[in-house]
């Protein structure tokens, strides 16, 4: 289905399409929400059998203190980047075909923040202190520890979840006020008080612009910052293989990397449940393959870069970590990456290959395989083969840690599936206003001074205020 | 401490040698000459530090509590004799013995990681684990070069078979699951001979050889000797200077017939605990 077409919808279709998909959605859609909460409850299973033995019973020991936890951890928070890259930076950039895909992909930002902070929490030798990380009041004037990353993480973590739950909300305001024009029951009332009285009226449609641009404006850079603080808890260790100053960067570009391709997956799946084959088009899928194809080159860049740093660098721990990476017990681990996300993105050179939904989800998934190997190869070869020769050990992650690991996975679809439902997945003004420019730019006689009925509209406005 | 206190104190904070003009500065030097991996430092500190006994399954999958351990290493084989040894029953015998234990690093990398603060730097030089503050996140314990950090993975102290509890050393805690631990240069010991030497008049000096960690007093070979860095008549100051080794250096300049060094001093973590090293005569 092109993209032409996308301008003869009618703009009543587009509510009527947007809101079915609160309603009915295909079967398929219970069937994963099923079988999510299904992993979900195992994973609590696994948690409260961790919480009451000890960490020990995840097979985590000295020296790898941390393990699958921290990597998962690094996978959900690089996940959530997507989102914020295709809102604000797409929106900064003007770049309007993100407009029926983006709403999703703010959505999965916010909820793989949710599933990324389970993590560090759950990590915890003694989870009932956690809130000591945080610089709150006490009465023994105890601070935290200001140069730790880890206090910078629970600061980056929760300033990001915020400002993008707030974006996401924002955003949403317009079709809220759609959605409450016309539900009924409890749906009524949850849209009433979330649409907070929209009206749409230009005052409102001005100074909701204003707002989203500036919350973009906003959460580019703290995207940046939020994972290089990640990174930073690498980079600022003395550990070989983690004390790497290009980690920032890279930890950025990957998590880009991971976002986009958990984007397409999504695109596909949310294409097929809720039958919206006539928003995301072909075209859409087409330029967001473009855009992670050339992440991953970034990306994949970085990543050489680094090895060649190491190398030439002739340091010989980290020389010793490296030969270990490649040719040591958790080879595969690090040859798997390589397969999965240098090599397999070439595949997104070829136009049929971009412009076949599941193809693209299938490539989508073995590029995710690869970034959460790509994390698993951070995390744990350099600890097995750390400084002191003596406690060199290799430890796989035990089936406690598999178990919330595949948890974690049914946890963000799970939130993400209900969200879905109860919230409209597609920006339905934003659709409008990608569907009315493609027909001014098709016939170019409608409505060519649109502006200046704006401005009347907002002097009359202000007149009657 | 509190913000009023910090921020009129900041400059000072930030002050190198911030604690110079302090009386003590522990410091500990292992003649590994003399050491023969008896394994008795060991014992002596699982005696004194409370530390659990896992098991043998624990032991093997890497949750073992010991504080102190005996590494062993082989040289490359050099003579006949080194390539005997090494293929013969008992290679043990051409095994060189490095006791390792927290090196008490003045520039302490689990130090600056701790989210909460529960690991930090005393005056007199001892690298301090707050059990009570510690969360858990073991993060020292990937930082430490050394990893002579222990981690309670399981609750390993409530399952003290009866009597056995009766022998657990009163003068200091027993931990939980979730805490972080590791050596502390036997620190209710030190803060014992500090309190007698101010009972007797003298705040600034503790006698050299007054008191003992537990495994310089279980070493049969007195491999072990520990004591006060800035008291110049102390063993292990005239140690350290016999050695040529210095204290605020990543790299020491010293001839080739001077045996002392530090385990992974290049790293700049600066630690108090001073090696000798093993002279062999691979001839014989």
């Amino acid at each position: 289905m092109s993209d032409y077409k996308m301008k003869d919808i009618e703009w009543a279709k587009i509510n009527k399409d947007v809101l079915e998909s609160l309603e009915s959605p295909r079967k398929a859609f219970w069937i994963v929400l099923g079988v999510c909460a299904f992993l979900v409850s195992l994973g609590v299973a696994a948690e409260i059998y961790q919480y009451n033995q000890g960490l020990g019973v995840a097979l985590m020991n000295r020296p790898h203190f941390w393990q699958l936890y921290i990597s998962n951890f690094v996978f959900w928070i690089g996940m959530s980047h997507s989102g914020t890259l295709l809102s604000a930076i797409l929106l900064l950039t003007k770049a309007d075909w993100r407009k029926p895909i983006y709403r999703f992909a703010e959505a999965m930002t916010l909820f793989s923040i949710l599933t990324a902070a389970i993590f560090p929490v759950i990590h915890l030798g003694r989870v009932w202190n956690m809130y000591w990380v945080l610089p709150y009041p006490n009465e023994r004037t105890i601070w935290p520890n200001f140069r730790s990353p880890l206090l910078w993480d629970a600061a980056a973590i929760t300033t990001y979840a915020t400002s993008s739950a707030l974006f996401l909300y924002i955003g949403m305001i317009p079709d809220l006020a759609i959605c409450r024009d016309n539900a009924k029951g409890w749906r009524k009332k949850l849209y009433t008080a979330l649409s907070m009285g929209w009206m749409g009226r230009a005052t409102e449609w001005l100074a909701f612009r204003k707002t989203y641009v500036l919350m973009a404006c906003f959460l580019v850079p703290l995207a940046v910052s939020v994972h290089s603080i990640v990174a930073s808890d690498f980079a600022m260790s003395i550990m070989p293989d983690w004390h790497i100053t290009s980690f920032p960067p890279y930890f950025v570009a990957g998590a880009l990397y991971s976002g986009c391709a958990a984007i397409i997956t999504l695109f596909v799946l949310l294409r097929y449940v809720f039958r919206f084959e006539a928003y995301m088009t072909t075209e859409i899928m087409d330029k967001t393959a473009k855009l992670t194809f050339a992440i991953a080159m970034v990306w994949n860049y970085l990543n050489l870069s680094e090895y060649a740093s190491i190398w030439y660098s002739n340091d010989m721990f980290e020389k010793e970590v490296l030969l270990e990476k490649f040719f040591g017990p958790y080879c595969w681990v690090v040859w798997g990456m390589l397969l999965c996300a240098t090599v397999a993105p070439f595949a997104m050179a070829f136009k049929k290959v971009r412009h076949s939904m599941w193809g693209m989800f299938w490539l989508s998934l073995v590029l995710q395989l690869g970034m959460w190997l790509e994390r698993f190869q951070i995390v744990s070869p350099p600890l097995a083969s750390n400084h002191e020769p003596w406690t060199w050990a290799v430890v796989w992650p035990g089936l406690v840690q598999l178990t919330i690991t595949l948890a974690s996975f049914g946890w963000f679809t799970m939130l993400f599936l209900i969200f879905c439902k109860v919230f409209p997945s597609v920006s339905m003004y934003e659709v409008k206003e990608m569907v009315f420019h493609r027909r001014k730019a098709s016939s170019r006689t409608e409505l060519e001074d649109l502006d200046k009925v704006k401005d009347e509209m907002v002097k009359l406005e202000e007149k009657l205020a | 401490m509190g913000l009023k206190r910090m921020l009129e104190n900041w400059s000072d904070f930030r002050k190198q040698d911030y604690y110079e003009d302090e009386p003590y500065m522990w410091g500990m030097s292992i003649d590994l000459n003399k050491c023969i991996g008896c394994g008795a430092c060991v014992t002596a500190c699982y005696a004194e530090n409370n530390l659990p006994t896992v098991g043998k399954e624990h032991y093997a999958s890497g949750h073992s509590m010991h504080w102190m351990r005996i590494e062993r290493y082989w040289e490359e084989p050099e003579g006949e004799a080194d390539i005997d040894i090494k293929e013969s029953e008992y290679p043990e015998r051409g095994a060189h013995y490095i006791p390792m234990m927290c090196q008490q690093c003045n520039h302490a990398p689990c130090e600056p990681v701790c989210p909460v603060a529960a690991t930090y730097h005393t005056p007199d030089g001892l690298n301090a684990q707050v059990y009570n503050r510690c969360i858990g996140s073991r993060y020292c314990g990937n930082n430490c070069p050394y990893k002579v950090r222990y981690f309670n993975f399981f609750d390993f102290n409530t399952e003290i078979p009866h009597p056995l509890e009766m022998q657990l050393n009163p003068d200091l805690s027993v931990r939980s699951k979730g805490v972080m631990e590791k050596c502390t240069f036997c620190v209710q010991r030190i803060r014992a001979a500090k309190d007698a030497a101010e009972d007797e008049g003298h705040r600034d000096h503790i006698e050299d050889g007054s008191f003992q960690t537990a495994c310089q007093q279980s070493c049969p070979t007195e491999a072990i000797v520990f004591g006060n860095l800035r008291d110049e008549a102390s063993a292990v100051k005239q140690s350290w200077e016999a050695h040529e080794v210095e204290l605020n250096r990543f790299e020491q300049d010293k001839s080739e017939d001077i045996r002392g060094y530090r385990v992974l001093e290049e790293l700049n973590v600066e630690p108090c605990v001073m090696y000798l090293d093993r002279v062999r005569d691979t001839e014989a």
